[in-house]
């Protein structure tokens, strides 16, 4: 017998555009998710692993010298990066596993941009004895090859994608493809808060460990709420998981910072939000929401300098928060998130994934136009350990 | 006739329909168009017509490659439409059903889209990601014009989700025959009878069984559990790389017709 349902949609934006094969497992899922996520055992086992392996919680640094070189806001920086496997991914893929355990399945895919997502998964499959294939768009295997030879260390097969742009897109592809295939002994341990329903939920309410520790944590250094948080915005995981704690108070401005690639003039980018020629309500992946497309409805070639913003569609929760203007975007291009990964390098001793140096180039542009007592917490999704090749291509 | 009475139609020959799929706009447009009267020429019953989309995640290699070149051949949904038109003024007056993912078709606006296939000769449409479930202003257009809306169904489908899908698919009920992709199978899954058995007893709508079907004996054992025979990669296989195209496809359609009335055909 079926139980309560979630919500399917996020206001318009969402559903499940899937071919009916999916249909069976989706369902199933939403079912299992129900059954789990309030149960003792499950929560317990939950909290242990994020404390315990993962590090949780992680630290809320106050970034002393950004501060006085920008001369405006307090700026905090939630520490994704010190998350095991250096990034939030872990979170997520963590939770899942645990659901996937649940319904018996023994079989984990995955998909990954940056490798964040596929080494978290490959982690967590290595901790609990599943089989892990993670799929991975040739482009980015070459630009991410530390992750690549990490997915291999822990015992994944990586699958390298041909298709399309051979990037994090074709990457989903082909694990749908897969998943729908080998539907009977296998999980889609999707990486970000996108796809259809139930996963853009699923995704959230385990990343919100994100937001729930920065709250407890602002609030014991400063005693209130900050006045801005500023996330990255690939898929939106990270964006949402700290963001979903904080949507209730009116006084937070929530920002998410999107790839601008090398600008939005030429199409060279993955700004959803920001482009409204290309950027437009539609489907890819099985849920409604902005896409990056062409006039024809195919979807959009996209570019961005951090594997893991490299994509043409946006977690359809961010549409929804958008649309009713509880969420503002705005974007940051490759060179800006090139020279705030330097910043916050030089000044902080932190090296941030270029994803997270969008987030970073975002609070460099407002920090100094706003007041001293005023507070910015930017979320650190993950450690630029990663990008050192790229960082250093530019460079020279 | 009305659309909806000549769709009905083919599934009352007292045989299987052949209904092969080929990809619009492979290698180009013209090409296809003359493929596809050659089907219609050599025995096809409905033609499936693929609208080419970038990212078709439910389809195997072979339909990919065919939409990825027909997409550089400069393919629209626009295009897709006039072909459709054209193959009408070829003299074509077979059911022709429009298959393709829903993004293109939200981007060309729904209406509108529902609106230029019927004058353009559609008898329906197949969206594989579109489930039911997502699919109630569609099908209440498609309903206001007398054309069919298909839907899918897997052999994984719980009896919840066949009745579903048996009761809001018009025109025909579509079983996927294998949980996967599309693309040729040396091999038709042994469970088949028993998933179209298990499917009949929720309706009496005409299923058609499509996915992995490659071959006239493969056909014919389809066409004989099934109303129709949906053949789509092999067809494209066929036809690729040959020194004309439109004879190929007219000779693989005219074995496979062959070997499907030879158990068949007598009782007509």
């Amino acid at each position: 017998m079926l139980k309560e349902k979630l919500p399917d949609k996020f206001g318009e934006y969402g559903g499940q555009y899937v071919p009916e094969t999916l249909m069976p497992a989706l369902i199933e899922l939403e079912q299992a998710y129900l059954t789990f996520r309030d149960d003792p055992d499950f929560r317990a086992e939950l909290q242990d692993l994020l404390k315990n392996y993962v590090g949780r919680p992680t630290p809320l640094t106050f970034a002393r010298r950004l501060t006085e070189k920008l001369g405006g806001a307090k700026i905090y920086l939630k520490r994704e990066d010190l998350a095991h496997t250096g990034a939030h991914k872990i979170n997520n893929a963590i939770g899942q596993a645990l659901l996937a355990e649940r319904l018996g399945k023994q079989r984990i895919i995955a998909e990954t941009g940056a490798g964040q997502h596929g080494v978290a998964t490959a982690t967590v499959c290595a901790l609990m004895g599943l089989e892990c294939v993670v799929y991975m768009g040739t482009v980015d295997m070459a630009r991410q090859q530390p992750n690549v030879f990490r997915m291999k260390l822990l015992g994944a097969t990586v699958v390298g994608v041909e298709n399309g742009s051979k990037t994090l897109k074709d990457a989903i592809n082909e694990a749908i493809r897969d998943w729908v295939t080998n539907i009977s002994n296998t999980y889609y341990l999707l990486g970000s808060a996108l796809g259809p329903h139930p996963y853009p939920t699923i995704v959230r309410d385990f990343q919100s460990v994100i937001g729930a520790e920065s709250r407890r944590q602002i609030m014991e250094l400063e005693g209130r709420l900050p006045d801005r948080i500023i996330a990255c915005l690939g898929g939106g995981s990270n964006a949402i998981g700290i963001f979903s704690e904080f949507i209730p108070d009116e006084s937070v401005d929530l920002i998410g910072v999107e790839a601008g690639g090398r600008g939005l003039e030429n199409g060279a980018h993955a700004a959803r939000f920001a482009d409204p020629k290309m950027g437009r309500p539609g489907v890819l992946h099985g849920c409604y929401t902005y896409v990056l497309q062409d006039e024809d409805g195919q979807i959009a070639p996209t570019h961005s300098i951090s594997a893991g913003l490299d994509y043409a569609a946006v977690g359809p929760e961010h549409s929804h928060l958008r649309k009713i203007e509880r969420a503002t975007y705005t974007f940051a291009t490759d060179e800006e998130a090139l020279a705030a990964f330097k910043t916050l390098s030089e000044l902080e001793g932190i090296m941030p994934a270029l994803e997270s140096s969008h987030a970073v180039a975002e609070a460099i542009k407002v920090a100094p136009q706003m007041h001293p007592d005023e507070i910015i917490i930017i979320n650190i999704s993950g450690r630029g350990d990663k990008d050192l090749d790229t960082v250093n291509q530019f460079i020279q | 006739m009305k659309r909806n009475e000549e769709l009905h139609a083919v599934f009352k020959q007292g045989r299987a329909a052949l209904m092969p799929y080929f990809t619009l706009g492979y290698p180009d447009m013209q090409t296809s168009l003359d493929i596809i009267e050659a089907c219609a020429a050599n025995g096809a019953d409905l033609i499936e017509l693929g609208i080419p989309f970038s990212d078709p995640l439910a389809d195997g290699p072979t339909i990919q490659r065919s939409t990825q070149i027909a997409l550089q051949n400069g393919a629209t949904l626009a295009k897709c439409l006039a072909g459709l038109e054209s193959l009408r003024r070829r003299g074509i007056t077979i059911p022709l059903i429009l298959m393709g993912y829903i993004n293109p078709i939200l981007s060309y606006g729904l209406e509108q889209f529902v609106s230029d296939a019927y004058s353009a000769g559609a008898h329906g449409f197949i969206i594989p990601d579109l489930p039911p479930d997502e699919a109630a202003p569609f099908q209440t257009l498609c309903k206001q014009s007398d054309l069919a809306l298909i839907f899918l169904i897997a052999p994984n489908s719980p009896d919840e989700r066949i009745k579903l899908v048996t009761e809001q698919s018009t025109g025909f009920v579509y079983l996927v025959s294998i949980t996967g992709i599309t693309g040729a199978r040396e091999e038709l899954p042994q469970d088949l009878q028993e998933f179209a058995s298990r499917v009949r007893t929720f309706t009496d709508k005409p299923i058609a069984v499509g996915f992995g079907i490659s071959t006239p004996e493969q056909a014919r054992a389809v066409g004989e559990i099934a109303d129709g025979v949906i053949i789509g990669s092999a067809l494209i296989k066929a036809v690729t790389d040959t020194p004309d195209y439109a004879r190929a496809a007219g000779n693989f359609v005219r074995n496979i017709k062959n070997a499907m009335e030879l158990i068949t055909g007598e009782n007509t």
